[in-house]
């Protein structure tokens, strides 16, 4: 049994372990942190978040300060896949954003089946503005 | 005298004794402050006694039903009223809202349109006038009464917003609470507004309304409301909005009363208070759907509006069967003078929002969405600060909390196989608008803010990009008003008005909607200015999603010392429409250009030129698992530059013919995903080497680093220090001009010292 915990990353609940949606690459125990099977980079800011105003000429340039702002990136070691982004404060400790119950989540999942295409509603916006 | 002396002294007292001294404390109490037994308290009232009774008979859900709908085309009726009177920018906008609520003050029903935002936040101030003035001799509460009410600390999301709150009777019986509430502005603050920047302590504010009766037999009391408009700058805006909100409520009352002619009052109360009761079911049963455990997310608000600092805002959702817990601890402390602090009920309101507007789109929009959800924050924390401390520009924290839950809650719900919406990456959640004031081209004074705000790019979503400019992040049934209607009232003229601008978008799989760019002047008035509070210049504000990257960051820029409008008449090419190119091609020479982040009030002088940018949200999804096709949409449209495309999604491509290689592109993007893993660092080994104990020296960090019992407080220019997370006193900071003067002393000082040197 199966379960889709975000884009990239599932369960196998049987095995208990997280892996890769992508590779089926196994990113270790299901109960610990995931991110502790990914690989990890400090991102250059400027890469994702090109300086628009000059910066020989301004201070604030659309880029983040790199004083206030890392970008961690998270790879999965077998893929490249960009598992998840992390924007944080330099040096912060990286959080441990997912910490499932699994034995809750058996017992859920039994009763949802392997996962396929969610079933998600589509809103749509009420209508504003003249009627006539 | 300690709470523990005097708790040790009143156990020694007599039933009697004890009696005497609480009515004695009651009568004789010297001011009625902010409530904190009512304001820590956001679940719903337990049922009055003639609630019970109602409820004995069995009503018939039918009748429920359709009570509940007369009371829908009510509510938009008395809506239409306010936003087709109302005087305020705000009520043309639909940042507004009329409602009704039961006998004992929790909102059950309002408008099918306006702001979601008050959903969670207009209950508290009927509490407090139930509690306090019911039973006041020279107060009650009587039929035709209306009162006043705009301090959030007595319960509203920020100041600027004024509510005219009117009890129902029927047959002698209070049986309702009837409200509407607009964003109406200015409210006599230290700068033009109201929601001043710079304010230092809550009598910087402006007005400051505790709940009191301004209406009297249904007639509005002149001398009070004479007394208000004499305490803001827009006289004419106070009276005339105070009527606008009182007839579109007696309007609504009259619906009210036909109905409980029509049905019985018996099922005008079974339907009010049955709304709420389902709503707060049916969010536990949504919370039982899914599974146990924690999902996390830490925040940073890069400025308080005076300097840069970097406030940490965390969330922790936990959900245990049907009981979930939002957990805010180990935030930035208060700052006791900086407006950017906010009251517990304004933050509560803002995770109601977020949950209705983003996890749970079909819930009815009341005050039980958040009822059965524990809230979890530390006392004098910037997310839940005390009644001292400044919070008018409490829009800071709470646009980043309007965000927060759907983060976390994404996390817990991608698993299951029924959603109530698309997960989705963040709104952009900073309130990116231009406030204004002065003398307008009528000889008027006055003072507001723009409806840019509500022009905020969502999210990309699990299943879709985001929509551009679609919103403001706290309800999405509101419109930017028309511009020209504005620049025929104030002297302020759009050079470009809600333009995408490239380039400025949360990346991924799917991409963020985008927000639009203002480049504005002042025309025709020498005493006008704009101020605008947002964070966001060094940290983005919007997080991404799911390996998604977030909203860059923005900058707010000027060009001084010109006048553009002599410009235009003469040499009218050489005006680019565009932030990017006059900033950077610097085309008039004369031109002082600056760039920053945010701006206190200070007067444009005609001709000068002022550029914001509404935010994107953030991405969704790996940005090498974009469409080719998404991307060379994207450049059609100009959202993005081919560099942009090339840099950040690996695509090869012709320019020109905007025709892709596919096969070139999988290879660039598979050499890609070949860099990564070569770069990355296995994470123990990544952790080892990078996370350090504290914040790096010198670093403006407020709030908990590494544990959330530990605070810490790093006031610029001052010793860091660290509080006990349940002992936390305000941060008194120092001013930002006192610094930079003893910085030039300092260099006065050195230079002198050279001189003497070389004598």
């Amino acid at each position: 049994m199966r379960v889709n915990i975000t884009e990239y990353l599932t369960i196998d609940l049987d095995k208990e372990l997280w892996e890769c949606r992508v590779c089926a690459q196994s990113l270790g125990n299901a109960r610990d942190n995931y991110k502790k099977g990914l690989l990890v980079c400090d991102r250059k800011l400027s890469e994702v978040h090109p300086h628009l105003l000059d910066p020989e000429k301004y201070e604030y340039t659309f880029c983040p300060d790199p004083n206030f702002t890392a970008l961690i990136e998270y790879y999965c070691p077998s893929c490249g896949t960009m598992v998840e982004t992390e924007y944080t404060v330099p040096g912060h400790p990286l959080v441990h954003d997912i910490e499932l119950d699994i034995d809750d989540l058996k017992k859920k999942a039994a009763q949802w089946g392997e996962p396929g295409q969610a079933e998600i509603p589509e809103w749509n916006m009420p209508k504003s503005g003249h009627s006539h | 005298m300690s709470s523990q002396t005097e708790n040790s002294q009143l156990e020694s007292l007599n039933e009697d004794d004890r009696k005497l001294y609480e009515e004695f404390l009651v009568d004789n109490q010297l001011f009625y402050g902010p409530d904190p037994e009512i304001m820590s308290d956001h679940t719903l009232s337990p049922r009055s006694e003639l609630e019970e009774k109602v409820f004995a008979t069995n009503p018939d859900v039918k009748k429920i039903n359709l009570v509940r709908g007369r009371l829908n085309s009510a509510l938009e009726e008395s809506f239409n009223m306010v936003e087709q009177m109302g005087v305020a920018p705000g009520a043309k906008w639909g940042d507004l809202v009329t409602a009704i609520f039961t006998a004992n003050g929790d909102m059950s029903q309002v408008a099918p349109h306006g702001i979601v935002v008050f959903a969670a936040v207009c209950h508290y101030p009927i509490k407090f006038i139930r509690k306090y003035w019911e039973n006041e001799p020279s107060v009650g509460i009587k039929d035709g009464d209306g009162f006043i009410h705009n301090d959030s600390r007595y319960g509203n999301i920020h100041n600027t917003d004024q509510s005219m709150i009117v009890p129902v009777f029927y047959e002698g019986e209070l049986i309702c609470w009837l409200g509407s509430t607009i964003h109406e502005g200015e409210n006599g603050a230290i700068e033009p507004g109201g929601m001043p920047s710079i304010a230092e302590s809550r009598f910087d504010e402006g007005l400051k309304m505790c709940p009191f009766k301004v209406v009297e037999n249904f007639e509005i009391k002149r001398d009070l409301v004479n007394f208000l408009q004499n305490s803001v700058r827009d006289p004419k805006l106070q009276l005339a909005d105070i009527k606008v909100k009182l007839h579109s409520v007696l309007r609504l009352r009259d619906r009210v009363l036909a109905i409980v002619e029509e049905f019985g009052k018996e099922y005008l109360i079974a339907t009010i208070r049955r709304t709420l009761e389902d709503t707060e079911k049916e969010v536990r049963k949504r919370v039982a759907e899914l599974p146990n455990g924690t999902t996390r997310v830490n925040t940073w608000i890069d400025d308080d509006l005076r300097e840069h600092i970097l406030a940490k805002v965390p969330i922790n959702i936990t959900v245990k069967d049907d009981q979930m817990t939002l957990d805010l601890r180990g935030a930035s402390p208060e700052l006791m003078n900086r407006s950017t602090n906010m009251s517990a009920g304004s933050m509560k309101t803002s995770l109601l929002s977020n949950l209705v507007l983003f996890c749970w789109p079909d819930l009815p929009k009341n005050q039980a969405v958040l009822s059965p959800v524990h809230v979890l924050t530390d006392e004098n924390s910037m997310v839940n600060s005390s009644p001292e401390a400044p919070n008018a520009m409490s829009l800071l924290p709470i646009f980043q909390c309007f965000t927060l839950p759907s983060t976390v809650y994404a996390k817990l719900a991608y698993c299951m196989p029924k959603r109530y919406a698309a997960v989705n990456a963040n709104h952009y959640n900073q309130p990116a608008t231009f406030v204004y004031g002065g003398l307008t081209q009528h000889q008027e004074v006055t003072g507001n803010f723009c409806a840019d705000i509500n022009g905020n790019g969502s999210g990309a979503r699990e299943n879709s990009d985001g929509e551009h400019a679609l919103s403001p992040v706290f309800g999405y049934m509101t419109d930017t008003g028309e511009m020209e209607l504005a620049e025929e009232e104030l002297p302020f003229v759009r050079l470009v008005s809600q333009q995408i601008a490239k380039d400025r978008v949360g990346a991924g799989k799917y991409r963020s909607g985008m927000g639009y760019e203002q480049i504005s002047t002042v025309s025709e008035s020498d005493e006008f200015g704009f101020m605008s509070g947002q964070s966001g210049a060094k940290h983005p504000s919007a997080y991404g999603l799911f390996g998604g990257y977030g909203s860059p960051t923005y900058p707010l820029a000027k060009i001084k010392k010109i006048n553009i409008l002599d410009t235009l008449k003469t040499d009218p090419q050489s005006f680019k429409f565009s932030m990017v190119d006059l900033m950077n091609e610097q085309a008039y020479e004369e031109g002082e250009y600056s760039a920053q982040s945010a701006l206190n009030f200070e007067i444009c002088n005609q001709g000068e030129i002022y550029m914001i940018c509404q935010g994107a949200g953030g991405g969704y999804g790996d940005v090498l698992e974009r469409s080719t096709a998404l991307i060379m949409k994207d450049i059609e449209e100009n959202l993005i530059s081919a560099d942009y495309a090339r840099q950040l999604y690996r695509i090869v491509f012709d320019e020109e013919k905007l025709l892709v290689d596919e096969e070139a592109t999988e290879k660039l993007r598979q050499e890609e995903r070949q860099a990564r893993i070569k770069r990355g660092i296995p994470y123990d080994k990544f952790v080892a080497d990078w996370v350090k104990d504290e914040p790096a020296e010198g670093l403006p960090y407020f709030g908990s680093w590494d544990d959330p019992s530990k605070i810490i407080a790093s006031p610029p220019d001052e010793e860091r220090y660290v509080m006990a997370s349940n002992n936390i006193k305000g941060v008194m900071m120092s001013n930002p001009k006192d610094r930079k003067i003893k910085g030039l002393e300092a260099q006065i000082a050195a230079l002198e010292e050279k001189v003497k040197a070389g004598q």
